[in-house]
């Protein structure tokens, strides 16, 4: 039990008067840059890393923590309301957030945000104060076949499923995919689709500009041109106890997704090459294929806000085992951080745990002080995201539009984005109106460049032989699953053919 | 076109500067608004860890009127930050923190149109050795234990790096031709990953810079081999420099920072002290040592020889690893 009494010891670290200040300061500041769109955890971090050179190092990096905890439950916000994804981790919960909106039920939305996001951080701190150093081992286990394996299986979920138009489902991927190769190949260093030779495309397309051109100007052109501005306004007033009810119905439709996200969300974030936004895009993707109504995805299922929104929080917690225990950054956040203990005086790596105890446990105490915080500090403020949302339509629109093209700019600092925001929103529109799914092209963009250099990388290693992913012990029953789950849907029309009746799904 | 419009800009600005009294004026250039500080490497690796330290350095000690804005740009071995820098719209207030893909890319890849002479010499803020590691369960503790096994393995001996061309390949291509070693090559986005993947032993060995595989060493999970320095790192003085074993080569990362191609003299003087200000400080010397960088301070016209040199170096260097 010397763990729960240094966790006790860190707890006490965190609740000094100092700390407890930089935690509530910490997790405001990033509930509101996180609820930006554009801005996320990373921009928030790195902006104010110079202050924290105000405070003593476990002060400093427990603020910034916070900060990072805060935008995580802040990305939601504009996810739900706005159907802007507030940062990059958010955008799995727009794909429900904002049809549950819609339909009237954004404060279910939120609230089911919140304790879902709570509910993945509690279960992440728990994992992460119980076994940190075994998992870091785990995490090095995984090289490049293991990681491809694990993408492969994050595309299967988006494919396998039934229901819907499985061909188009495809091509929206292979779209993301292509979109996701533009620029420098990482591989060889050559360049890739310098579509029109303009030099702006060799840095790549970004996903939150994909995010914010299919999610904020699209969405935002198909309601139009459905309702012809004349959108009715059914966002009901919010009450302390329609709070209540709302937390009641978030914990009975959404445990399980909060269940699969907590625990795959954190798994996930302590790879070294993934982090909180493919978390959330694969928690979202095993929910949907577990649910029993997979149909309600997409269309306000209160387990896809839930999915999505406990993984990040509980994957950014795991992030940070591979920054403490190895000094290797799991997600671009923590690589921020990093570079901050290092400012500080600070060796990340395997001997941070044994020479600084003090500061990881104020750090890990801080963890479990802050998700408290975040919890409390987002409920309080959703009514007000709901007052903004019983806006009229007239006035709604122009901000979603003007929040799109501002959040778009403010990540990168270039025109050339805006253009491409622009584009993507009225292409977006048009596949719309054909009825293809857009999540599988945002997913594809975001797994594309992680999955196409551990491909090459491990058939490097191979010389060429694929059978690499089926003999290494962890990545053979990875592949194994994805594939059947990708040949699931050609199974079950082979065996309605044969006449088999009342195969339960 | 737009040479000729900040041409224009610099004459009428120059003739306000005439007409002003003051002539102190021009020593006293500071920047208007945020530094864009490019990095041309990914986050989380050497390149990225200096430029953070940098700035965290400036600002600790409040000495930028503005803040120097990190901005990673890592694609491409760092064309993409050449290519930003080169097209900068606000020369002034755009630097550039190098790595040595300075002088390779523009050689490898000559359609990006980059001359890095245009560049603007700031300052030298060291150079980064590189050494050869390996993991401590491979039970081999010496060069001659690693020339064994890779003999042994005959092409299946597995070496990660960050891609043909960089840093650590010219390294591997030098020793692999001096001791006629058959090495697989598998590249990867930045040292750091680099390092993680001999940590969890999906490679073999690295040539990695000291400071991103410190950790790993320090938790006894590394061994160092062989270094490429020209003597002996203080802090590894067991680990042999491959010209004790008779071949006259060493190879360092230069770790410098450069201003876009036109800026103003006033502006480059600005950054000059300032670096100045950065490399004397006490935080700066302390990571010289603790990370086993080398100084090798010169002044804007040392700093373009040295761009010279290089780049002829580079150029032999890199022919024989396509050749």
């Amino acid at each position: 039990m010397e763990i729960l009494a240094l966790l006790g010891d860190g707890m006490l670290i965190a609740l000094q008067p100092l700390n407890l200040l930089l935690i509530i300061a910490g997790v405001t500041v990033g509930l509101f840059i996180g609820a930006m769109p554009g801005l996320g955890s990373v921009n928030g971090v790195a902006i104010l890393l110079p202050i924290t050179f105000l405070v003593p190092p476990s002060g400093a990096i427990i603020f910034l923590a916070a900060i990072y905890y805060g935008a995580m439950y802040g990305g939601a916000i504009s996810s739900v309301t706005l159907g802007i994804p507030g940062a990059s981790t958010a955008v799995a919960t727009t794909f429900d957030g904002r049809p549950m909106a819609l339909k009237g039920q954004a404060s279910l939305a939120l609230v089911t945000a919140a304790i879902a996001s709570f509910i993945g951080g509690s279960v992440a701190n728990i994992i992460f104060t119980g076994f940190a150093p075994v998992l870091a081992s785990v995490a090095l286990s995984f090289g490049p076949p293991e990681i491809f394996a694990l993408m492969l299986l994050a595309f299967a979920t988006f494919v396998g499923l039934g229901g819907e138009d499985i061909p188009k489902t495809i091509l929206s991927i292979c779209l993301g995919l292509v979109l996701g190769a533009i620029g420098f190949d990482q591989i060889s260093g050559a360049p890739r689709l310098v579509l029109f030779d303009i030099n702006a495309f060799l840095q790549g397309i970004g996903f939150l500009v994909l995010a914010i051109g299919v999610y904020g100007i699209g969405e935002m052109l198909w309601t139009i041109e459905q309702t012809r501005g004349e959108v009715e306004n059914n966002t009901p007033k919010m009450t302390a106890r329609g709070m209540a009810s709302d937390a009641r119905t978030a914990l009975r439709e959404g445990w399980k997704g909060t269940a699969i996200g907590s625990f795959l969300g954190f798994f996930v974030g302590i790879l070294p090459a993934a982090g909180a936004t493919p978390a959330s895009l694969m928690s979202y993707g095993v929910a949907k294929m577990t649910s029993r109504n997979p149909e309600k995805f997409g269309r306000g299922s209160v387990d896809g806000v839930a999915a999505p929104e406990a993984a990040n929080n509980s994957a950014s917690t795991g992030s940070m085992l591979p920054m403490l225990t190895l000094g290797i950054p799991g997600s671009p956040t923590t690589a921020i951080l990093l570079g901050g203990m290092v400012i500080w005086g600070l060796v990340p790596g395997p001997r941070l745990f044994v020479d600084e105890t003090e500061f990881v446990w104020g750090l890990i105490g801080s963890f479990y002080i802050s998700n408290m915080a975040a919890l409390f500090i987002n409920l309080a403020f959703i009514p007000v995201f709901i007052w903004m949302l019983r806006m009229p339509f007239t006035i709604l629109a122009p901000m979603i539009f003007v929040l799109s093209i501002v959040g778009g700019y403010a990540a990168t600092r270039d025109m050339f984005d805006i253009w491409l925001i622009l584009i993507f929103g009225f292409g977006a529109l048009v596949l719309r109106r054909l009825d293809y799914p857009l999540a599988p092209a945002v997913l594809a963009i975001v797994l594309g460049p992680i999955a196409e250099p551990t491909l090459r990388q491990s058939l490097l290693l191979s010389s060429g032989d694929p059978m690499i992913f089926f003999t290494r012990p962890v990545a053979g029953p990875i592949t194994v699953i994805a594939i059947i789950l990708i040949l699931l849907p050609a199974l079950k029309l082979f065996r309605r053919k044969k006449a088999t009746p009342a195969i339960g799904e | 076109m737009s040479i000729t419009k900040r041409a224009l800009l610099q004459l009428s600005c120059a003739g306000l500067l005439a007409i002003t009294p003051m002539a102190a004026m021009a020593q006293e250039w500071e920047p208007r608004r945020p530094i864009d500080f490019v990095i041309m490497a990914g986050p989380g690796g050497g390149a990225d860890q200096i430029a953070r330290f940098i700035q965290s350095v400036a600002e600790q000690h409040d000495m930028t009127s503005r803040p120097l804005v990190p901005n990673n740009k890592g694609g491409g071995s760092g064309a993409e930050a050449l290519l930003h820098v080169n097209a900068a719209s606000d020369p002034d207030h755009t630097l550039l923190v190098t790595l040595n893909s300075f002088f390779t890319t523009p050689l490898r890849q000559a359609n990006l149109g980059i001359d890095i002479q245009t560049f603007t010499p700031i300052a030298m803020m060291g150079v980064d050795p590189f050494v050869l590691w390996m993991h401590v369960d491979s039970g081999i503790t010496d060069f001659e234990g690693f020339l064994a096994q890779a003999r042994a393995m005959n092409g299946e001996f597995v070496m990660g790096g960050t891609g043909t061309g960089q840093e650590d390949s010219i390294v591997i291509a030098f020793m692999s031709g001096a001791y006629g070693l058959d090495i697989k090559y598998i590249p990867y986005d930045g040292g750091g990953a680099v390092a993680r993947d001999l940590a969890g032993q999906q490679i073999m060995a690295t040539v990695n810079n000291p400071a991103e595989a410190k950790g790993f060493y320090e938790a006894g999970n590394f061994v160092p081999l062989l270094a490429f320095s020209d003597e002996r790192l203080p802090a590894y003085p067991d680990v042999p420099t491959i010209r004790e074993l008779g071949h006259e080569f060493s190879y360092y990362n230069q770790r410098a920072v450069v201003g876009a191609p036109g800026m103003s003299d006033e502006a480059a003087a600005y950054y000059r002290d300032l670096f100045t200000k950065v490399y004397e400080s006490e935080e700066w010397q302390g990571y010289l040592q603790s990370e086993s960088l080398a100084p090798l301070w010169m002044d804007a016209d040392g700093q373009r020889a040295y761009w010279n040199t290089q780049v002829e170096s580079h150029r032999v260097l890199l022919s024989r690893l396509d050749g």
